[in-house]
């Protein structure tokens, strides 16, 4: 599994996404109140771009009548039809038999430790103070 | 939350389609609320500014239910210009129709003068639209084929926009909505068909619309996702008026498409058409022919929402009664329950019926070389 540098922290604040390609494949990163997650950016229902619907929370029901609304900001919908899923874990919350996305670790690494490679080698040299933000892929 | 590093969220869907297709509804809207009146006499500016529009339904505005999501469409669909989803067509073209190699589409216009309470406003904006149809998309790309929506409550009015329109090739079809003042095989709609049929037009009905009456049988649901299943029931209603109401016998070419309602009820409301018609055909002595037949012989079905069973084999029965020569694909751009046109059909299906299906279905039906 290789090492991705995609952004200093400092560019991924809290509540924001970042929208990238590696290796071919399209990926988001997301910060969630200061924990970032990795997200294939392909919906596994028909293929729609996931990360770009918005996060929301988790309704569920214990019983009738109780609404229990969770994991808030950690939930992404997607933009066509809506489907949802856990940003930890890409466990879909329509069918979770059915959906899985797929997730990726997204690390925060100090920035004398990168792995430079030809294109985030030269954003290391710069912010050599700052930290990282990692994708392995 | 939702802060996007990104300008704004659009993108081209990945397809794995290779053919070409038809898409049997695309629903194209206005950019700005002002959009029609060059197509509007200024006597209906004033009108709209001063009294606005008012559909057939209680003391409010807009839809009767919410939507899932924003103007009920896809959210990577805003155009890059601004303007709701379905506004451009640059962006139409970048976004759908040439990713997934669309050869012929459908505009099914939802936001039209059909199921407003003044039959006069109802028909200038319905003119106005088709017009809009023509100077906003179909000249501009000959993939894109209009419907010519009609006022629906009045049919001397719709059937006179029918003929006017007759023998244009911007337009493929007449477009009704399935919610109307009465089912739609009561005699006020005739002239429709009439007009249709003198036109070699299908007629398409598409769910929703403004008649008034509670969305399901038996009243006014909850949600949304009620009112998302009620089209099914709604349609019904629809078609068996049809059927039973003598359309089919009295018009005897008339081509109808059922949009967007589902299309996997269709055996078992025939069969229990014929069931009760064996028994009770005496107090429809104008029928001709089995409920089922005229089912079979003039009906088309667009496939979104795609039914989704859980075993593909309960599927290809239903097609196989309905016919794998009267379904016409069609993925609902820009709306949220769009379907993609790769993933809709299981594995499974011989390269001829695919090809039915996706492309030469839509082309026999409306006309298209």
């Amino acid at each position: 599994m290789a090492r991705h540098v995609i952004a200093p922290v400092d560019e991924l604040p809290p509540g924001s996404r970042k929208f990238l390609e590696i290796d071919g494949r399209p990926i988001a990163v997301f910060n969630v109140k200061g924990e970032f997650f990795g997200l294939l950016n392909r919906c596994p229902h028909q293929g729609a771009a996931l990360c770009e619907g918005p996060l929301i929370g988790l309704a569920t029901s214990s019983d009738p009548g109780e609404i229990e609304y969770t994991k808030l900001g950690e939930i992404i919908r997607c933009p066509w039809h809506g489907w949802e899923f856990d940003i930890r874990t890409g466990q879909s919350y329509c069918d979770p038999r059915r959906f899985r996305v797929r997730a990726y670790p997204v690390n925060v690494e100090p920035g004398t430790h990168l792995v430079k490679g030809p294109y985030v080698a030269e954003t290391v040299r710069v912010a050599v103070e700052s930290d990282y933000v990692v994708v392995e892929l | 939350m939702n802060i996007q590093i990104r300008e704004r969220p659009q993108s081209a869907a990945s397809t794995g389609i290779k053919t070409a297709i038809a898409d049997g509804d695309i629903h194209p809207a206005r950019a700005t609320r002002d959009e029609l009146y060059p197509f509007l006499a200024k006597r209906w500016h004033s009108h709209l500014e001063s009294f606005g529009a008012h559909a057939h339904q209680g003391m409010m505005e807009g839809p009767p239910y919410p939507k899932a999501q924003p103007n009920a469409a896809r959210r990577d669909a805003y155009p890059p210009e601004g303007g709701p989803q379905g506004s451009s067509l640059s962006f139409m073209q970048k976004q759908h129709l040439d990713p997934n190699n669309v050869v012929l589409g459908v505009l099914n216009p939802l936001a039209t003068g059909q199921g407003l309470r003044n039959h006069d406003l109802a028909a200038a904006i319905c003119a106005a639209v088709n017009d809009w149809q023509i100077e906003k998309w179909t000249s501009k790309d000959a993939r894109l084929k209009g419907s010519v929506v009609v006022a629906n409550e009045d049919g001397v009015s719709a059937a006179a926009e029918i003929r006017k329109r007759a023998g244009d090739p911007n337009f493929v079809q007449v477009l009704l909505l399935s919610r109307n003042a009465e089912p739609l095989g009561q005699r006020r709609y005739w002239p429709i068909y009439e007009a249709a049929q003198e036109a070699g037009l299908p007629v398409g009905v598409h769910a929703f619309g403004y008649g008034g009456n509670p969305i399901t049988a038996s009243g006014w649901p909850s949600y949304y996702i009620e009112e998302m299943v009620g089209h099914s029931q709604c349609q019904q209603t629809v078609l068996a008026s049809l059927v039973l109401e003598g359309v089919f016998a009295r018009f005897p070419k008339l081509k109808m498409v059922m949009v967007e309602a589902g299309f996997g009820w269709a055996p078992s409301l025939a069969w229990r058409l014929d069931k009760v018609f064996s028994k009770l055909h005496a107090e429809v002595p104008h029928l001709e022919r089995k409920p089922s037949e005229y089912i079979r012989d003039h009906i088309w079905w667009t496939t979104q929402p795609m039914e989704d069973p859980e075993s593909r084999d309960h599927l290809f029965q239903v097609i196989e009664w309905i016919g794998w020569d009267k379904l016409l694909f069609a993925t609902d751009y820009p709306h949220w329950d769009y379907d993609e046109p790769s993933r809709v059909l299981p594995p499974g299906v011989s390269d001829a019926n695919r090809q039915a299906f996706y492309l030469d279905n839509a082309k026999k039906l409306y006309g298209i070389a």
